[in-house]
C-alpha cells in the first residue's frame, strides 16, 4: 500500500518528510506538496510539518557520508521541481544510509544518476541565469531586473549577484514563481510581490525609469548588432546557446 | 552630456573595429569584491552570443581606430579609406561602468589604433584602467591590449590595473608580418611577452611570500594570430602556439580565421570563405595541447602537416594509432581514456569513478551520457559485444562520418563543443 506523504513543498520540509519515512517504517511513499494532493480513497496519507530538527539530523548524517558538491546536487535537484524528484531523492537517501562507503560516484544506480543529470541541469539554468539577468535602472537607483527561469534558480543565483553587485540596490523577480530577492546593500531577502503583468514583462515601466536606462539599453543594442560579423552567421548555434524562451527579457533580442 | 547620436555612432565605429578580435574570455583572474565595490571576476560568464554564435563577454572597443601604421589585415589600417572616431577616457569608463551595472558584461576588453605614438596610446588605456579600478572600485574584468613598443614602465602600470594582457603576434610567422605589416617587428611583440612573462612570475612568487604584494595580470597573457591569410600550415602554426605556451606561459592563444577585408593582391581576395572549419579544428588541437596530454607531433607531423578538416584530430589521431587500442575501459588509465575519440574529459572522469562500484557496460555508458557512437570502436566494456571486425581506418572514418550527426560536423566557433 502507498503511503501518500504530503509536505510544504520547502527543502527542509522534504528532509523532514524523508526522516519519518524512517521514523514510522514507511515502506511506499508517494510525496505530494501539499497544495495540489487530492486525496483518493485508495491511499492513506501522512503529513509532515516542517521541522527544523528532523532535518537537520537527516542533513547531518549526509553529510557524514558525501562529499559538499553531492550535498549542493541533491538540493539542485530539488529545485528542478520535477514531479517524480521527491522519490528519487528518497531513493538517493535510502541508498546513502544502507551503504558504509559514499555511494555519490555510483553512476549505475538510477537515483544517483538522475540527481546528478537534474543537479547539472538546474546548475545550467542557474549560469544561464548569471548570464541573462538584465538590469534596468528606475529614478529611486533601484537595479531591477525580471526573469523566468525554468527552474527555482533565485536562491542559488544570490549570492553571485550579492558579491558582484555589493554597492547597488537591486531586485530580481522571477515572473513564474511570484518571488524576488532583493538586495539592500546589506543583506538580500527574499519578497513575494505582485506586479501587473505589463510591469513583469518589463515593458512599460519607462514613467518610473532612470532619465538614462534608454540611452544604455540603446547603446547595448547598438554593441550587440555592431560586433556581428555577418561572414560568419550560425543562426543553429546563435540559438543553441540563447534559446528564444529567454529572449522577452533580454533588450538586446527586444529589436 | 554629449550627443547620444554621437556617442552611439562612436560605439557602432568602435565596437565594428575591435570585433575580429577573436579573444573574448574573461577568466582565469579571481577578484574578489572585497571592498563593498563594483563587481566581481570568476569564471566568465557569457552574457549573449552574437549571431554568429560567439560569446559576448566583455565590451570589446577599441579606444580609436585612427592609426598611423598601415597592416594589410586590419580594418583600421592607415590607407584604408573608413570613418574614424575616438573615444575619450571618461566615455569608455562611463560605458564599462554602465553596462556592468546592468549585468550586461564580465568587463572590458580595450585596445586601440595607434595615434601619434606607442606611448601616447598605451598611457591612454592604462588610465582607463586606472580609474576604473581606483574611482569606481572596480573588480570586474579588464584585458588590455598592448601596443607594440610600448615602454617597460607602461606595460608594468598596466600588468597592475588589468587582469590580462594580450601581445598579438598577428602573423604566425615572421616572413608573413613582414610582408603584411611592414612598420611592425616581431621583435617588438616578442620581448614585451618576455617582459610580461617575468613580471607575472616575479610577482607571483613575491606573493607567495608578501601577501600585500600587488597582483600583476593574475589572469596572465594572451595572443592571437591571423590565420589563412598567408601560407602557413597546421604545423608551423601549432609549433608556434606550442612555443608560446612554453617559452612565455600564455595562457591561450587564440586563432583567427581572415576575414576578407580588401583587395590588396597580398592577401586572399574579397569574398573567399573565412576558413572557419580550420579555425575550429586548430582549436580542438589546441586543446589536445593543453588539457589532453598530446604533443605537437602528434597531432601534425612533417610529413603531414595539415589538420584534417573531415575529422577532428582526436579522431584522426586515433586512425593513425589503431595498434593502440581497443582499451578496456574498466581497466585502463584515464590519460589513455581521455584519448578515446567521443570521450571527453568529463566522461573519462566519471568512468574512472563509476568503474569501481560496478564493472560497466555500454548501458552504463549510455546512461552516464558517454557517447558511444564513435567511442564504440576503440573500446571494449564489460560486455561480449564488441567491435569484431578488424576495420581499417577508412572504413571507420566512412562509419562516422555516415553517422551524419552535425554534432560531429565542425562547430563554427571559438567556444567549441569539444569531441
Ligand atoms: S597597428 Fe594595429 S590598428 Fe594599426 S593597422 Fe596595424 S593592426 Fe591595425
Amino acid at each position: 500500500m502507498i503511503t501518500v506523504v504530503t509536505y510544504d513543498g520547502s527543502f527542509e520540509g522534504l528532509l523532514t518528510a524523508v526522516f519519518e519515512v524512517y521514523e514510522y517504517k514507511l515502506a511506499e511513499v508517494a510525496f505530494s506538496r501539499s497544495s495540489n494532493y487530492q486525496d483518493t480513497i485508495f491511499n492513506t496519507t501522512h503529513q509532515v510539518v516542517a521541522s527544523g530538527d528532523k532535518c537537520r539530523r537527516v542533513w547531518k548524517g549526509l553529510e557524514h557520508k558525501l562529499s559538499a558538491k553531492a550535498l549542493g546536487d541533491l538540493y539542485k535537484a530539488f529545485l528542478s521541481e520535477q514531479p517524480d524528484i521527491d522519490n528519487v531523492l528518497l531513493d538517493y537517501i535510502r541508498h546513502v544510509f544502507a551503504n558504509t562507503v559514499s555511494v555519490e560516484q555510483d553512476f549505475s544506480h538510477p537515483a544517483v544518476l538522475r540527481v546528478v543529470q537534474m543537479a547539472r541541469m538546474v546548475h545550467r539554468e542557474k549560469h544561464r541565469m548569471e548570464a541573462f539577468v538584465r538590469f534596468q535602472l528606475t529614478r529611486d537607483h533601484l537595479y531591477y531586473a525580471v526573469v523566468e527561469p525554468d527552474f527555482d534558480v533565485l536562491p542559488l543565483i544570490r549570492q553571485h549577484f550579492q558579491d558582484r553587485y555589493a554597492d547597488q540596490l537591486w531586485l530580481i523577480y522571477d515572473a513564474r514563481r511570484k518571488y524576488g530577492i532583493y538586495y539592500d546593500k546589506e543583506s538580500v531577502t527574499t519578497v513575494a510581490m505582485h506586479f501587473s503583468e505589463e510591469v513583469a514583462a518589463g515593458k512599460d515601466i519607462r514613467s518610473i525609469q532612470d532619465e538614462q536606462e534608454g540611452l544604455y539599453q540603446l547603446l547595448w543594442q547598438q554593441y550587440f548588432s555592431s560586433v556581428n560579423i555577418l561572414a560568419r552567421k550560425n543562426t543553429r548555434l546563435h540559438i543553441q546557446h540563447m534559446p528564444r524562451r529567454y529572449w522577452k527579457y533580454l533588450p538586446e533580442k527586444l529589436l | 552630456m554629449i550627443s547620444e547620436d554621437r556617442i552611439r555612432e562612436k560605439l557602432a565605429i568602435l565596437a565594428d573595429a575591435a570585433k575580429y578580435d577573436v579573444s573574448c574570455s574573461s577568466s582565469g583572474s579571481k577578484r574578489k569584491n572585497d571592498n563593498k565595490g563594483l563587481g566581481t571576476t570568476g569564471n566568465g560568464i557569457c552574457h549573449a552570443y552574437t549571431e554568429d554564435g560567439r560569446c559576448v563577454s566583455l565590451l570589446k572597443i577599441l579606444l580609436t581606430n585612427h592609426c598611423i601604421y598601415d597592416c594589410a589585415y586590419c580594418v583600421s589600417r592607415k590607407s584604408n579609406d573608413i570613418k574614424r572616431a575616438a573615444f575619450t577616457v571618461q566615455e569608455v569608463v562611463d560605458l564599462t561602468i554602465n553596462f556592468y551595472r546592468r549585468n550586461y558584461i564580465e568587463g572590458l576588453f580595450l585596445s586601440s589604433g595607434i595615434f601619434s605614438n606607442a606611448d601616447y596610446t598605451m598611457e591612454r588605456l592604462v588610465l582607463i584602467a586606472k580609474k576604473l579600478r581606483t574611482e569606481h572600485r572596480f573588480n570586474g574584468y579588464i584585458h588590455l591590449k598592448t601596443i607594440p613598443g610600448a615602454s617597460d614602465e607602461l606595460m608594468k602600470e598596466a600588468g597592475l590595473y588589468a587582469d590580462r594582457l594580450s601581445v598579438n603576434v598577428e602573423m604566425p610567422t615572421e616572413k608573413s608580418l613582414q610582408l603584411l605589416a611592414p612598420d611592425k617587428k616581431r621583435e617588438d611583440m616578442i620581448k614585451p611577452m618576455h617582459y610580461l612573462k617575468e613580471q607575472i612570475v616575479q610577482h607571483t612568487e613575491e606573493k607567495k611570500l608578501i601577501k600585500a604584494t600587488p597582483t600583476f595580470a593574475p589572469a596572465g597573457q594572451s595572443t592571437q594570430m591571423v590565420i589563412g591569410a598567408t601560407p602557413e600550415t597546421d604545423l608551423q602554426i601549432l609549433g608556434m602556439a606550442d612555443q608560446f605556451y612554453r617559452r612565455f606561459q600564455l595562457r591561450r592563444v587564440y586563432y583567427s580565421g581572415y576575414v576578407p577585408i580588401s583587395n590588396d593582391n597580398r592577401l586572399p581576395a574579397l569574398g573567399t570563405p573565412v576558413p572557419m572549419v580550420r579555425e575550429n579544428r586548430l582549436y580542438q588541437a589546441d586543446w589536445l595541447l593543453r588539457f589532453y596530454g598530446f604533443t605537437v607531433n602528434e597531432i601534425v607531423s612533417p610529413d603531414a602537416p595539415l589538420l584534417d578538416m573531415d575529422i577532428d584530430p582526436k579522431l584522426s589521431w586515433a586512425l593513425r594509432n589503431l595498434q593502440l587500442f581497443p582499451i578496456d575501459i574498466n581497466q585502463a588509465d584515464l590519460q589513455l581514456i581521455k584519448r578515446v575519440p567521443g570521450i571527453g574529459i568529463g566522461s573519462a572522469e566519471k568512468i574512472v569513478a563509476a568503474r569501481r562500484f560496478n564493472k560497466l557496460n555500454w548501458e552504463h555508458l549510455k546512461k552516464m551520457g558517454v557517447p558511444i557512437t564513435r567511442a564504440r570502436y576503440f573500446i571494449t566494456c564489460h560486455s561480449a559485444d564488441f567491435e569484431r571486425r578488424d576495420l581499417t581506418p577508412v572504413a571507420i572514418k566512412q562509419q562516422i562520418l555516415a553517422l551524419g550527426n552535425s554534432k560531429y560536423s565542425a562547430n563554427f566557433s571559438p567556444q567549441l563543443s569539444m569531441f
